[in-house]
């Protein structure tokens, strides 16, 4: 269907981001650009709405960046990172465990508890299991892993399964949690972990986050210009500059694909989606 | 690595989650964009929370415990301005963005503009604005420890529902005079502070007025006066007037100002002690009101002689709106005559006309004599004066 507007999908995994992508859209008017955005409650259907062309872009998460790969991939089109936050390069995940415990190492968690986030967190499940996986761990069998389903469907953009998580830590119900590292220092700073209460256990290597992901079959020259727009917005400007700290960035920065490499092992490991990118995990309903 | 460590920040023990990066930032703080600050530390959550607070900041690692210091902080007070000068008013207009912010505040571009209306010099200002909340403050007095409510009191019945009269008659004035500056002050720019701090006062000082003669209405346990249509027409006509220097005009220089008169003449003729302390207490604020409202009005007269004009209109003005009404309720003026009698006989009835007529006088010479520091003509001020409301206020 011909569109005159560039119509991008967001998560609505909080209010802000009405606030937030409102207050772009009047942006991308000043600039004279027809912007529109539609809102999802879960991901699935947003990147499902991204390959079959009913949006022309999609602001994503990791998680689903790797199943628009796989989904464009099986309609014989091609996914794109178009552009991503600064903030978004290179973050971590870290198992957490009591300052006061025995455990020194990844392979002392067998036959331990660890908390982890939402199923679907990338950040928070997938690829601090991995750091277990990796250490000979299988999560289900060598270690018992207790989930936090808060937010199902939005990826872990829900904060709430992580801080259940490291609740069960500071309650003593688990004996590690998982979280992204920027969390471990907010959890600390509002008092979820009391200072110096915890010990990190283990860090997983540096991986991105979301991603402005379109596709090859997109319109070319609108997402060329969609593009350049959102690189030029500058922190300086008064008007943007509430915008970018809602939505935690100082700046748009080209989009890259390099740091996707161990969320896309955990969801083979996992059978989180096939290669197709159906969803098969068998726990997940978005 | 790329350059060299400028400085180093050692953070002993401290970590991120304790004020850690307090220290880094100050750090950060004293060097351009792009220097490059090492940051050692025992804290053994230091690597991974450096990372975070950097990346949340817009700097940049450039290797393990080494920030790269970005422009973040530059971009955003880049174009801040001062929200002018914290020890002098603007002679002009307040900008509506300095907003709610301190006066001399380095303010942030962008955010709210409030809509202060109230934002220009000569609209709102008066020097003595300054020097009337700090005597304000001093002569807070409260109605519990600064009246004797026992004192002793044994009015005939007629002289004390002659006083609740009186007190019904002032706490709707009060009433008005509450509301009028209330009105205002969400209007006035927060850039002129003091104005706003003396009307926040000058309210606080209503309130606590129609405390005092809603208290000694109930002393005695006689009911209420009556509340004339007449009375609270004039009184609205107050609360209508949409214009700063026009309200204070007609509220504290004419009205407030017979209301000085008026309190004088309950101070020295109640026929009771507890009566005559209120007005006494309450004289002192409301001369606080009538200082303000004149010292606004001269300023205003004086950066633009034509406000003159518009004062002897919205005098005429209201006079024809009240034209149809009665003005004074009977019932208030005949309560003065009783209250100055102070005893239920025809010589002191005859009394108290007497001291009733006095204060009308006194009343008129007030209104002249301010009207004429306002720069009206003795015979204006006096044609002026004649024509203010019968209700007093």
């Amino acid at each position: 269907m011909e569109r005159d507007a560039l119509l991008m999908g967001a998560v609505a995994y909080d209010p802000k981001v009405v606030t937030i992508w409102d207050g772009f859209r009047r942006w991308f008017a000043a600039q004279d650009f027809d912007f529109d955005y539609l809102l999802y409650s879960n991901y699935e259907r947003q990147v499902e709405d991204l390959v079959e062309g009913r949006i022309d872009a999609a602001w994503n998460s990791p998680l689903a960046w790797v199943r628009s790969v796989r989904l464009a991939r099986a309609a014989g089109i091609e996914a794109q990172a178009l552009t991503m936050r600064n903030t978004d390069c290179d973050l971590t995940s870290v198992i957490v465990v009591a300052a006061d415990s025995p455990i020194t190492s990844v392979a002392d968690l067998r036959n331990r508890t660890v908390a982890v986030g939402a199923v679907d967190s990338p950040q928070a499940t997938l690829i601090p299991l991995l750091l277990a996986t990796d250490a000979g761990l299988r999560p289900g069998a060598d270690l018992t892993v207790r989930r936090f389903d808060v937010g199902v469907g939005l990826h872990g953009d829900h904060v709430g399964g992580e801080r259940d998580a490291a609740r069960a830590l500071a309650a003593g119900e688990v004996d590690a949690a998982c979280m992204i590292d920027a969390n471990h220092l907010q959890f600390t700073d509002e008092g979820t972990l009391a200072s110096g209460s915890t010990r990190i256990l283990a860090q997983t290597g540096p991986y991105d986050h979301c991603n402005m992901t379109v596709t090859s079959a997109g319109p070319t020259e609108r997402l060329t210009r969609f593009d350049a727009l959102l690189r030029s917005m500058q922190y300086s400007d008064p008007v943007v500059r509430p915008l970018l700290d809602l939505e935690g960035l100082q700046q748009w920065v080209p989009g890259r694909t390099v740091g996707y490499g161990q969320l896309e092992r955990a969801v083979d490991l996992g059978g989180f989606y096939d290669d197709a990118g159906r969803v098969t995990a068998a726990e997940y309903r978005p | 690595m790329n350059g060299s460590v400028a400085r180093t920040v050692d953070l002993g023990d401290l970590g991120f989650d304790r004020g850690a990066h307090l220290l880094v930032d100050h750090a950060l703080r004293a060097v351009p964009a792009g220097t490059l600050v090492a940051v050692v530390g025992r804290d053994p959550a230091l690597g991974v929370h450096l990372a975070v607070w950097a990346r949340r900041r817009g700097h940049r690692l450039e290797a393990p415990g080494v920030v790269v210091k970005g422009t973040v902080e530059a971009d955003r007070w880049g174009d801040a301005t001062r929200a002018g000068d914290p020890d002098a008013v603007t002679d002009d207009r307040a900008p509506a963005r300095w907003g709610l912010a301190a006066r001399g505040a380095l303010v942030e571009s962008g955010g709210p503009q409030p809509g202060f209306d109230l934002d220009t010099h000569d609209v709102v200002w008066a020097d003595v604005a300054a020097r009337l909340y700090a005597q304000a403050l001093a002569g807070q007095w409260d109605p519990a420890v600064a009246i004797d409510w026992a004192a002793q009191s044994d009015l005939p019945v007629e002289v004390e529902d002659a006083v609740v009269q009186v007190m019904t008659y002032l706490i709707e004035n009060e009433q008005a005079a509450l509301t009028v500056p209330a009105r205002f002050l969400g209007r006035i720019h927060p850039h002129f502070r003091e104005i706003v701090q003396l009307l926040a006062v000058q309210v606080a000082d209503e309130a606590r007025h129609v405390e005092v003669f809603t208290r000694r209405a109930r002393l005695h346990g006689r009911p209420f006066g009556v509340s004339g249509a007449g009375g609270r027409a004039s009184l609205q006509s107050l609360l209508d007037e949409p214009d700063f220097t026009l309200a204070l005009f007609l509220l504290s220089v004419l009205g407030e100002g017979s209301f000085l008169n008026l309190l004088s003449f309950l101070e020295q003729h109640a026929p009771d002690p507890v009566t005559r302390s209120i007005a006494r207490l309450v004289l002192q604020d409301e001369a606080r009101h009538v200082a303000y409202g004149l010292a606004h009005v001269e300023l205003a007269v004086a950066a633009d002689p034509a406000v003159r004009g518009r004062l002897r209109l919205a005098i005429e003005r209201r006079h024809d709106a009240l034209r149809d009404t009665t003005g004074l309720n009977e019932a208030v003026h005949d309560a003065l005559v009783v209250l100055a009698a102070g005893a239920w006989n025809a010589d002191a009835i005859a009394t108290g006309v007497e001291r009733v007529r006095a204060l009308e006088a006194d009343m008129d010479e007030g209104r002249r004599r301010r009207l004429t520091r306002i720069g009206f003509a003795p015979d204006d001020a006096a044609a002026l004066s004649a024509l203010h409301t019968r209700n007093f206020m």
